[in-house]
């Protein structure tokens, strides 16, 4: 569905991706992960078209849109939820929600009534300012923004950032509810562990360069992966090492 | 004594103080084009500080600060107060079911005094006036509100495309130096959708390269673009007549219905400019309420997550760029032929700052507070010139507007009768909620 090949990305004289390449199919949650400065949201920011890339691809359901802008995305069906959460804080929820279907012709109405059957918090707060909510509550609100546009493919940056464990849990928990309801999903995650439960696949990003890609399962019990990103002790197996593993 | 109490008096006494620094800064007799006069004097002949207490300044900064404030406090929706002693009152107007007849006879009031203030004044000098100085600024007002309070770019060269309306207008009636379109000239009645068009087209041109730049990068270009229309139309003599102005007279508006001919003298203008206000506003409110409208609150509050739903910031810029600019070029070709003469000395950089202060002063983004805004400092401002206490001059009004202003900035940031969203907009940003960058234009750095 979703097919990046050898993305490379500079920031000036700095480059933040080294040709990147993974593929999303249809109807999977894949999780980039990596650490701080690894590359996961510059990949992300090239895909929503906030940042061009000067080489490689990226195709959508087998259409180029490597030099798509940002606000073309969303009637092409892709919707973006933005790091840190970006709701209109000024806004009601209603009004935040009905954004989302800025770019849909016909009525939405129905879609609205979805997002408050799948966020009832939303329903009780819905004449409540965007700002004035919790930073989960918020979380909520940007995601059902991104849905109301009825993407086929979601991309989210960091969804869990600064929330509370169980607000998290909660999170997540839509976020498979998202794919069992038949959209695609990408997530860039810094909670590796909690990303690859979630998670059909993942990639491991590490200083601009995929380093690793391989079912999330798998993934989640891979001794370099449980080192380096989920910082346990791996006694049984190889020694551990502190350095930063190398897939090339 | 109580907090709310305090506050008033701070309040009143920070007023107080400007208006006896602007008194003391200009003396008794002298004005802004001495600005330290009063200081010196005072040291130099000490016995005439006395003479401050006389001046005129001081009665001039405290008309605009009463009606200023007293507006202000019958407007308070909160606290106690006008709010409980006119609860009886309200609850009368404001029940769900009677809203609709509130407004509705709130209209109809402010129509009947409309109606009837050309009568009452007989004065031509101040009908006209009143046509050229408040009803022409309500609408130039009414235009960059679109551009500052909705779509948050800062223009500073409104007055550009006002230059340009006028010139259209003096251009299509064969009044420049320069042969009309197709040596036909026009009336000034028909050269308006030209201006309208052209200034459109100009406010395009200028918008699609610079609306990606933001904040105060917008606010020099645009600043530069209102210079370069000023040395245009003084030093291109033979395009433009130069400093002289056009000539001869650009000719009133007039209609010829059949046989008769009917000339649009200052109560003719008054009622058709009060018209082209009404217009305005009735196109505008259905704007603010439109797609379009959504898109700018969005673009306004949060330009990346406006761009992730599918909003082209760009495009919805330019547009609000290029109405701001139509409506001044609009303004432009009706006061071009209600004075008949085009100067470039009226296109300065005060006139943008003007204009820019009554949307500042009314509301940013409130189409209420606008007209408010401008009708009672334009007012003050006509009212000034033709009653000026001794020793004022007509320069002397932007000292007062800036000790205004400076004051509404602290005491009153949302503008006199502020938009509800704005007025949250600006209290988040002082709490540091949302991603309001500048509290004044409500732009990302």
């Amino acid at each position: 569905m979703l097919k990046v090949t050898d993305a490379v990305v500079r920031y000036g004289a700095i480059t933040a991706l080294h040709g990147v390449s993974f593929e999303v199919e249809q109807g999977e949650i894949v999780t980039l992960l990596g650490a701080n400065g690894a590359g996961k949201s510059t990949t992300l920011r090239m895909l929503s078209g906030l940042h061009a890339a000067q080489a490689g691809r990226v195709e959508f359901e087998g259409r180029d849109i490597t030099k798509v802008k940002a606000h073309e995305l969303s009637s092409l069906g892709i919707a973006h939820v933005p790091e840190g959460r970006r709701i209109f804080p000024q806004m009601t929820v209603e009004e935040n929600l009905e954004m989302g279907a800025f770019t849909r012709k016909g009525s939405y109405g129905e879609d609205l009534e979805r997002m408050y059957g799948m966020f009832p918090i939303l329903k009780d707060r819905r004449k409540q300012l965007g700002g004035n909510l919790s930073g989960g509550e918020q979380q909520m609100l940007a995601i059902g923004r991104a849905l109301m546009s009825q993407p086929r493919l979601i991309l989210l940056d960091e969804p869990s950032m600064g929330l509370a464990p169980m607000i998290i849990d909660q999170i997540f928990r839509i976020i498979a509810e998202i794919r069992d309801g038949g959209t695609t999903v990408l997530v860039v995650e810094q909670n590796a562990s909690q990303a690859l439960r979630l998670a059909d696949r993942g990639y491991v990003l590490e200083n601009g360069r995929v380093v690793l890609a391989d079912d999330a399962d798998r993934l989640l019990v891979d001794p370099r992966v449980r080192a380096v990103y989920l910082g346990e002790e791996v006694s049984t197996e190889e020694p551990a090492s502190s350095e930063i593993p190398s897939g090339e | 004594m109580s907090t709310e109490m305090r506050v008033h008096l701070r309040r009143w006494l920070s007023f107080f103080a400007m208006a006896a620094l602007i008194a003391i800064m200009t003396g008794p007799s002298g004005s802004n084009n001495a600005p330290v006069q009063g200081l010196t004097q005072s040291f130099a002949q000490p016995y005439s500080y006395f003479g401050l207490f006389r001046a005129q300044r001081w009665m001039i900064f405290f008309t605009f600060a009463l009606v200023a404030l007293g507006l202000q406090t019958l407007w308070r929706r909160s606290g106690g107060g006008v709010r409980a002693r006119t609860a009886v009152l309200r609850q009368g107007f404001e029940a769900p079911g009677r809203r609709r007849a509130t407004v509705l006879s709130a209209v109809v009031v402010v129509a009947l005094v409309a109606l009837f203030i050309p009568h009452l004044i007989s004065n031509p000098g101040i009908q006209s006036g009143i046509v050229e100085q408040v009803l022409a600024y309500v609408i130039l007002a009414l235009g960059l509100n679109v551009v500052v309070g909705w779509a948050g770019l800062l223009d500073l060269g409104y007055v550009g495309f006002y230059a340009i309306g006028a010139y259209v207008t003096a251009w299509m009636t064969g009044r420049l130096p320069i042969a009309a379109p197709f040596h036909h000239p026009v009336s000034s009645f028909a050269a308006i959708p030209v201006a309208i068009v052209f200034t459109m087209l100009a406010g395009v041109i200028l918008g699609a390269p610079t609306l990606r730049l933001r904040g105060d990068y917008l606010a020099i270009v645009t600043l530069g673009f209102g210079e370069i229309i000023l040395v245009f139309s003084n030093n291109l003599t033979n395009v433009t007549g130069g400093s002289q102005g056009t000539n001869p007279y650009i000719p009133s508006f007039t209609f010829r219905i059949g046989g008769l001919k009917y000339l649009f003298g200052n109560v003719g203008y008054y009622f058709l400019v009060a018209g082209f206000v009404v217009v305005t506003i009735v196109l505008f409110r259905l704007l603010e309420h439109s797609r379009v409208g959504r898109a700018w609150t969005a673009i306004r509050e949060d330009e990346v997550a406006a761009e992730s739903i599918g909003i082209n910031p760009l495009k919805y810029k330019v547009m609000a760029f290029a109405i701001g600019a139509s409506v001044s070029g609009f303004a432009g070709a009706v006061t071009a032929s209600q004075i008949g003469v085009v100067y470039p000395s009226t296109f300065s950089l005060y006139f943008s700052v003007n204009v820019l202060t009554l949307v500042i002063f009314g509301g940013m983004g409130s189409i209420v507070g606008v007209i408010f805004g401008s009708i009672l400092v334009q007012g003050i401002a006509v009212y000034l010139r033709f009653y000026p206490p001794s020793g004022y001059q007509a320069s002397d009004l932007y000292m007062y507007l800036g000790a205004l202003l400076i004051m509404m900035m602290i005491y009153r940031p949302a503008g006199l009768i502020p938009s509800r969203r704005r007025r949250r907009e600006i209290y988040q940003a002082e709490d540091g909620i949302g991603h309001e960058g500048d509290v004044l234009l409500g732009e990302q750095s």
